[in-house]
């Protein structure tokens, strides 16, 4: 009998991980976009660090910072009644760290491709950074926006090393499907991880197709049909 | 009355020029900065509306402060109240015409000006297109009645009419003229275009090397040997 509870775990985890790096992504891109500030290369660097990196070095000092032993993971648990080795909650924070490249970098792009005379326009119409934001900027970087989700939610389906290093294999709590794949052949369940693998394949081609299929619709200009 | 006391370095591609001027322009007037590519005029224009910093001196308009380099005062562009038109348009391709006015609407400012602008340069017909549906000229006037719309006092013309063919270009240039009249407002307007210099200004300010070499009514101060001919509609106009 298939389990499903991974499949709805991964999904979770995705899902909660996009949004919160989505309300994150989009003031520290404004940041990069826009700032003049020269250390910002350091910012830059260290959001993109997570590109470079084996997930297992990231996992690692993941795994360090949250473990009750040492100072952060301590102040966590003694003043939040948080732990996030071993935990979902744990999970999310590594997924959002991991995945923070692959939302920022292109919301960085999208802000830096919307000409920068719209802003300015919206500048000598009286209109406040906030207002320019929301109404100039964003309305059109629509696809940079999706880009952004789009990978994130894709990159977080597929994360093992670090959730495998974070979170380790609990049931219901830290199980997610790429695991579950690495278990089952650990098991030589070879059955069983094809079914596993083949709906996480099928399910990601198809997410990707209605991704695409949303966004080639949302800009297509039809000059007789406005 | 606006008062113009400024110095920049700028930096272009023909190297580094001196921008240095001290000019005052009386409310009402049209005013054109007339000179070579690269002479700093737009950067003029964005000194102005404050979307560039002089390194020193004074703005002065109506005597409110917009720019004081030893009392550090630099107004942000919000707070200056310029219409300022883009020589690209800059219109937001998100909204439609009439949503491009309505944006430039202040807090609790009536929608009557939205209606107002959209009929005097013409464009009830096209209030619910967007920008990329627009001919050059039709995006031009959206443009023109953008910038009117929060009522300012001074309005900046970047080059309005230089993507334009002629024809469009001496029908807008009546439309500029009439906002210009009607509304009472002072224009700094940057051209290339004799003609249209001619047509539209009471006075010339040539910049050359980022300083004002003449200043005066445009037929005394114009190159123009090589216009005569052409000039003469223009005078009679």
């Amino acid at each position: 009998m298939l389990d499903l509870a991974p499949f709805y775990l991964t999904l979770k985890l995705a899902i909660v991980t996009t949004a919160i790096l989505f309300v994150i992504s989009v003031p520290v891109a404004y940041g990069l976009a826009f700032s003049r500030w020269r250390s910002k290369v350091i910012v830059e660097a260290l959001v993109g660090l997570p590109l470079v990196l084996p997930p297992s070095v990231l996992g690692f000092y993941l795994l360090l910072a949250f473990s009750p032993q040492n100072a952060f993971g301590r102040f966590l648990e003694n003043y939040f009644d948080l732990r996030l080795v071993f935990t979902f909650p744990g999970l999310v924070v590594a997924s959002v760290i991991y995945s923070l490249p692959f939302m920022i970098q292109p919301i960085q792009n999208g802000f830096r491709s919307v000409p920068v005379a719209l802003k300015e326009a919206a500048y000598t119409l009286g209109k406040t950074r906030l207002t320019t934001l929301t109404k100039v900027l964003i309305p059109n970087m629509k696809g940079a926006l999706l880009t952004g989700s789009m990978l994130t939610f894709a990159h977080t389906i597929g994360e093992f090393g670090v959730v495998l290093m974070v979170g380790g294999n609990i049931p219901n709590e830290t199980r997610v499907i790429s695991v579950t794949i690495y278990d089952e052949v650990e098991a030589m369940n070879y059955h069983q991880a094809n079914v596993y693998a083949s709906i996480l394949l099928v399910f990601s081609f198809l997410v990707l197709i209605s991704v695409y299929l949303v966004n080639n619709r949302a800009f297509k200009v039809d000059p007789y049909h406005d | 009355m606006i008062e113009l006391a400024i110095a920049r370095k700028l930096h272009g591609a023909g190297g580094a020029i001196n921008l240095n001027l001290d000019v005052k322009i009386e409310t009402g007037d049209f005013v054109t900065l007339y000179g070579p590519s690269g002479a700093g005029k737009t950067s003029i224009l964005r000194m102005l509306a404050g979307l560039l910093t002089p390194n020193d001196g004074r703005i002065v308009c109506d005597r409110q402060i917009w720019f004081d380099k030893n009392r550090n005062i630099n107004l942000r562009p919000q707070l200056r109240n310029v219409g300022m038109v883009f020589q690209e348009y800059s219109l937001f391709p998100n909204m439609t015409v009439q949503g491009n006015l309505e944006f430039a609407l202040q807090k609790d400012q009536p929608k009557a000006m939205v209606d107002e602008l959209l009929q005097l340069t013409e464009l009830e017909q096209l209030r619910d297109k967007k920008p990329a549906l627009l001919s050059g000229g039709q995006k031009q006037r959206v443009a023109l009645a953008r910038a009117l719309v929060r009522q300012p006092k001074l309005l900046l013309l970047d080059e309005p009419l230089s993507a334009l063919d002629t024809a469009m270009q001496i029908k807008l240039q009546d439309y500029i003229l009439r906002v210009h009249r009607q509304y009472n407002l002072t224009t700094l307007m940057v051209s290339h275009d004799l003609n249209e210099v001619i047509k539209m200004s009471k006075r010339v300010l040539i910049l050359e090397d980022g300083a004002i070499k003449k200043d005066g009514p445009p037929l005394d101060v114009l190159p123009l040997d090589n216009l005569k001919p052409f000039i003469t509609g223009n005078l009679s106009h």
